[in-house]
């Protein structure tokens, strides 16, 4: 049905993406800041299901799986920034902040923190 | 007339390509769906989208897009090593702030988007504005060179495809 | 060699699930746990993937696609909630 050399790049795309699925979760764990532990899923999990995807659109011979990958990818950023927005909101002391250019606010701090 | 017809050319493709993704068989059938979909929901939709993006050089996107899938795949590869070797107290991080100079909102989504994709860093915050991105970078032994890496690597690119 | 590839995806997906699981459990910070079911999301699609490759059954898409989908959404409401208070204002 498929040929040696796709079969041996499904085995080595589905390697891959269980390799880095386990990454992303296992940072999750082992990192010590809560903004750290917002890289490992976004980018290492994201990355292993699109390796699964892949693998999966070559065995199946069909396209649709470029969707969920398109979906995932695209999506990925947004959840990242809503996570981070919390944790700037509620666990991240303002002093930590950089200020902005030309003296502007960032968008998710509350106005009182920028007194200094 | 072809402006009549397709108000949202970018919009009309992505909903062809889409359906066409969708139904998985090249069919003539399915072509002729996609079509009337990708006519039908821009005129329906019309009033949430009052304007267009203005696309420069929209070829530059594709080259964009293989540049940013690349940076994907070697960020990764750099996140999964600091994740599995790098001692917990030796991982630097730091806040970054990035100075933004881009015309559209597309352009800045899509420059936060490509951050948060690309090694190592996170886009957190936008500042009143647009005029400022905040930068969570995971491991910044030397921030001056991420934010100018960005803006080298990324802000120049989008500055050229989007007017 | 699709076989072992295959069981080989699926272990490490199945003890990332675990691991996922374990972080809400014991999660420091609200926004940890949020993570952990956004990751186990993720997780959950490869399994739903990975099966549909062992069946080679292309009927798992529809349900990777809808959670996906869902998962979206969810994570997306339960960081509004924690920003503003309310999810739909």
């Amino acid at each position: 049905m498929i040929g040696a050399t796709l079969e041996l790049i499904i085995a080595a795309l589905l390697v891959l993406g269980g390799i880095f699925g386990l990454i992303g979760s296992y940072g999750l764990l082992r990192l010590k800041d809560a903004m750290q532990r917002l890289h490992a899923p976004t980018k290492a999990s994201t990355v292993g299901l699109g390796a699964v995807l892949i693998a999966s659109a070559i065995a199946g011979d069909s396209w649709r799986e470029v969707l969920v990958t398109l979906f995932i990818f695209l999506t990925a950023p947004l959840t990242a920034l809503y996570l981070a927005k919390t944790l700037i909101h509620s666990h991240i002391n303002p002093a930590d902040v950089p200020p902005a250019a030309n003296g502007a606010k960032w968008a998710a701090q509350p106005p009182v923190a920028q007194k200094d | 007339m072809i402006r009549k017809i397709f108000p949202h050319p970018y919009l009309s493709l992505t909903l062809g390509i889409l359906w066409m993704l969708l139904v998985n068989k090249l069919a003539v059938g399915s072509f002729v769906m996609a079509t009337i979909l990708a006519i039908a929901i821009p005129h329906i939709s019309a009033a949430y989208w009052p304007e267009r993006p203005r696309l420069v050089r929209p070829m530059a996107l594709l080259g964009y897009i293989g540049l940013v899938l690349h940076d994907v795949v070697v960020s990764s590869i750099t996140v999964a090593k600091i994740i599995l070797f790098m001692p917990p107290a030796q991982i630097k991080s730091a806040f970054i702030t990035v100075p933004i100079d881009l015309p559209s909102p597309e352009a800045i989504t899509l420059l936060a988007g490509t951050i948060t994709m690309t090694p190592g860093t996170l886009t957190v915050d936008i500042a009143e504005g647009g005029r400022s991105l905040l930068i969570h970078s995971l491991h910044a032994p030397d921030p001056v060179s991420i934010r100018d890496d960005i803006k080298s690597r990324y802000e120049a690119r989008l500055k050229r495809i989007f007017a | 060699m699709i076989a072992l590839a295959l069981t080989f995806a699926i272990g490490c997906f199945a003890v990332a699930l675990l691991l996922n699981l374990w972080r809400l459990a014991f999660a420091p910070t609200n926004t940890d746990r949020i993570l952990s079911v956004d990751t186990m999301v993720v997780n959950g699609i490869a399994l739903i993937v990975l099966y549909g490759i062992k069946t080679a059954s292309g009927i798992n898409f529809e349900a990777a696609l809808l959670f996906a989908f869902t998962g979206f959404v969810s994570t997306i409401a339960f960081a509004k909630y924690l920003l503003r208070g309310s999810v739909i204002e």
